[in-house]
C-alpha cells in the first residue's frame, strides 16, 4: 500500500513537471512571439523599412525628406498605434535582412509576395497592392518581350524579374545598384529598354521626364505586393495588428485614396478589394 | 519550362557543369531540404552557369586591371624623373587626381561620363560602345592601381644609389638605358613587398566593379541572393572564393620575390 502512495506521488510528479514544463514552453513562445511589438510599445517609436529610391512609393522630397505613399502607410500605423514613426530606407537586396536582423519593426518597401519569401520574413494578408513587370524603352525601340531577346536591358541589382526576362525572352540583363543609374544608362542608349515594375514607370512617364519614351509590352506576372513582420511575429499581436490595418485600408478605400494623391494609375485590385471588403450595413 | 529552354541555349561549359552539377547536386539539394542551408549554385544548372560565368569574368577582369596597373606604375616612374616639365607635371597630376578620390567614384565617372564621350555605334536600339563595362572597370581600375604602383616603383627607384646611375652612364648608357637595364630591375626589387600589398588591394578592389553592372563575383553573389534569398550562404562563398583568390596571388607573388633574389642585395 504504502509502495503504491509512492508510486503514484512519482507518476504525479512527473506528470506535474512534464505539465509545468508544457506550460512555460507555450508561456515562452507567446512571449517570444510578441516581443518586435512589445518592444515597438515601450520604445514608444515604430521602425519602418521603406524605400527611399522608388517615387512615387517612397522616395525624398526636395528638402531629403522621405515621403511616398508606403511613408503614408507607415504614418497610419504609428498613429494607430501611438507612437512615433522613424523611417529606415531599405533597398530590394537587403530588406528582408533588415527585419529579420531586428534594424525594423515593419517593412513596407515595395516588396512582392512570393512563397520563398514567405519562408523568410512574416508576409501579412491582404495585400496591398499588385503590379506587374513591363519596360520603359524609347518609343518604337522594341513592340513586344521577344524583341528583347540577346539584346542588353538595363534592371536593377535585386528585382526577381531580371532572371525571368532572361529565361523566358533571352534578355541580357544589365543590373545597376539603383534605379537611378540603370535609367541613366538607358537614357545614355547603353541598353534596349529598362525593365522594371509597371507602377513605377507609370510614375516615371506621368513626371514628364521621359517624354520620348513608351511603356510598350503587355504586363507580365501581376504579382500582389506584401507588408511584412518579422517571420515569429506574423501570428502575433503584431502580425495580426497589421492584418487587421490593411483590411480597414481596403474596406475605407484609404488605399485607393493615396494612389489618387500619389499620382499612381488606379488599380483593378484595389477596386475589387475595396467592393470585397465592403462593410455590412445593418439597417 | 523556362527553365529547360535556357538550360538548352546555355554555352558549351553546360556539358561539363552538367555532369559537374550531378556529382554533388544531390548532396546540396538535400542540404537544404534537411538544414536549409541553401548552396543554390551547387545544384541549380542556371544558378550554376552563373556562377562559372563569374568566376572566369572575376579571373579576366583582375588579370587584365594587375597587368594594366603595373604598365602604368612603370611607365609613369619613368615619367615622374623625366627631362620634360610638362611630363612630370602631367605624372603628378594623374598620381594626385587618382589618389585623391574614391576609387568608386571613379569607376561611375568613367562609365557614365567618359562612357558617353567614347565612340558607339547603333546596333538595333541600343548605342553598343567600343569600350563597354568591363573595359571601363580594367580602365579605372587599372588608373587607380596604377597611380599607386608609380609611387611605389618610385620608392624603389631613389632606393637605388646615385652612384650606380653615374656608373652607368659612366658606361655609355642613356638615360631611358639605365632606367630599362639597370636602375628598374634593382628598384623592382626593392618594391616587390610592397607592390604585392598593392596588387592585393586592387584584387579586392575589383569587386567595385558591380557598379557598373560587370557580372563578376559581387555582382553575380547579389543577383543570386536576391533571387533565392540566401544572402548568408553566398557570402560565405564570396568570402572563400575572394580568400582563395589572393591566396593564390600571394602565394606566387612570394615565388617570385624568392626567384628574383640577388644574394646580398636589399
Amino acid at each position: 500500500m504504502k509502495m503504491k502512495t509512492k508510486k503514484t506521488t512519482i507518476i504525479a510528479g512527473v506528470a506535474a513537471a512534464l505539465a509545468f514544463g508544457a506550460v512555460t514552453t507555450i508561456a515562452d513562445q507567446a512571449f517570444a512571439g510578441n516581443d518586435r511589438f512589445k518592444k515597438v510599445l515601450a520604445r514608444g517609436e515604430l521602425v519602418v523599412g521603406v524605400k527611399a529610391d522608388y517615387k512615387p512609393w517612397g522616395f525624398r522630397d526636395s528638402s531629403g525628406k522621405i515621403v511616398g505613399m508606403e511613408v503614408d502607410m507607415a504614418n497610419d500605423v504609428a498613429k494607430a498605434l501611438g507612437v512615433k514613426l522613424k523611417l529606415i530606407p531599405v533597398q530590394s537586396s537587403n530588406r528582408m535582412q533588415f527585419l529579420q536582423q531586428g534594424k525594423i519593426d515593419l517593412m513596407i518597401a515595395t516588396m512582392s509576395d512570393k512563397a520563398n519569401r514567405r519562408k523568410v520574413v512574416g508576409v501579412t494578408d491582404p495585400n496591398y497592392y499588385t503590379s506587374g513587370t513591363n519596360v520603359l524603352a524609347k518609343k518604337g525601340a522594341v513592340k513586344m518581350w521577344a524583341d528583347l531577346k540577346d539584346k542588353p536591358v538595363c534592371g536593377k541589382q535585386g528585382a526577381f524579374y531580371n532572371k525571368q526576362v532572361t529565361s523566358r525572352y533571352g534578355a541580357k540583363i544589365v543590373a545597376f545598384v539603383g534605379n537611378a543609374e540603370a535609367k541613366q544608362a538607358l537614357r545614355d542608349g547603353k541598353c534596349v529598354a529598362w525593365v522594371y515594375d509597371d507602377s513605377s514607370i507609370m510614375a516615371d512617364l506621368a513626371s514628364g521626364q521621359y517624354k520620348d519614351y513608351e511603356m510598350p509590352m503587355k504586363t507580365e506576372d501581376d504579382t500582389p505586393w506584401g507588408l511584412a513582420v518579422p517571420l515569429d511575429e506574423k501570428d502575433g499581436i503584431w502580425g495580426n495588428f497589421m492584418s487587421g490595418i490593411t483590411y480597414n485600408w481596403h474596406r475605407t478605400g484609404r488605399l485607393i485614396e493615396l494612389e489618387k494623391k500619389w499620382g499612381i494609375q488606379p488599380t483593378a485590385y484595389l477596386a475589387t478589394m475595396n467592393k470585397k471588403f465592403e462593410a455590412y450595413e445593418p439597417k | 519550362m523556362a527553365r529547360l529552354s535556357i538550360a538548352g541555349a546555355a554555352p558549351a561549359s553546360f556539358e561539363g557543369g552538367g555532369s559537374l552539377l550531378e556529382l554533388f547536386g544531390d548532396f546540396f539539394k538535400q542540404l537544404y531540404d534537411t538544414t536549409g542551408w541553401n548552396f543554390v549554385i551547387f545544384y541549380d544548372q542556371v544558378e550554376w552557369d552563373r556562377f562559372i560565368a563569374a568566376i572566369w569574368t572575376t579571373i579576366k577582369l583582375i588579370i587584365a586591371c594587375l597587368i594594366f596597373s603595373v604598365i602604368v606604375g612603370v611607365v609613369g616612374a619613368w615619367a615622374q624623373g623625366a627631362k620634360s616639365k610638362l611630363l612630370r607635371y602631367g605624372m603628378a597630376g594623374y598620381i594626385q587626381f587618382f589618389r585623391n578620390t574614391p576609387p568608386f567614384v571613379q569607376i561611375l565617372f568613367f562609365y557614365f561620363v567618359l562612357g558617353n564621350l567614347t565612340p558607339s555605334y547603333d546596333a538595333g536600339g541600343y548605342q553598343e560602345a567600343y569600350i563597354g563595362s568591363f573595359g571601363w572597370a580594367v580602365i579605372s581600375l587599372g588608373f587607380f592601381a596604377g597611380a599607386f604602383n608609380t609611387e611605389i616603383f618610385r620608392s624603389g627607384i631613389e632606393a637605388v644609389p646615385e652612384s650606380t646611375q653615374e656608373a652607368a652612364s659612366a658606361l655609355g648608357y642613356t638615360r631611358l638605358q639605365s632606367y630599362i637595364y639597370v636602375v628598374f630591375p634593382l628598384a623592382f626589387r626593392v618594391c616587390l613587398p610592397a607592390l604585392n600589398n598593392n596588387l592585393v588591394n586592387l584584387l579586392k578592389t575589383t569587386t567595385l566593379a558591380y557598379g557598373i553592372a560587370v557580372p563578376e563575383m559581387m555582382y553575380t553573389a547579389n543577383q543570386v541572393w536576391s533571387d533565392n534569398v540566401n544572402v548568408p550562404e553566398m557570402m560565405i562563398i564570396l568570402f572563400i572564393f575572394y580568400v582563395g583568390l589572393v591566396a593564390i596571388l600571394v602565394w606566387g607573388m612570394h615565388r617570385w620575390e624568392k626567384s628574383m633574389k640577388i644574394p646580398g642585395y636589399g
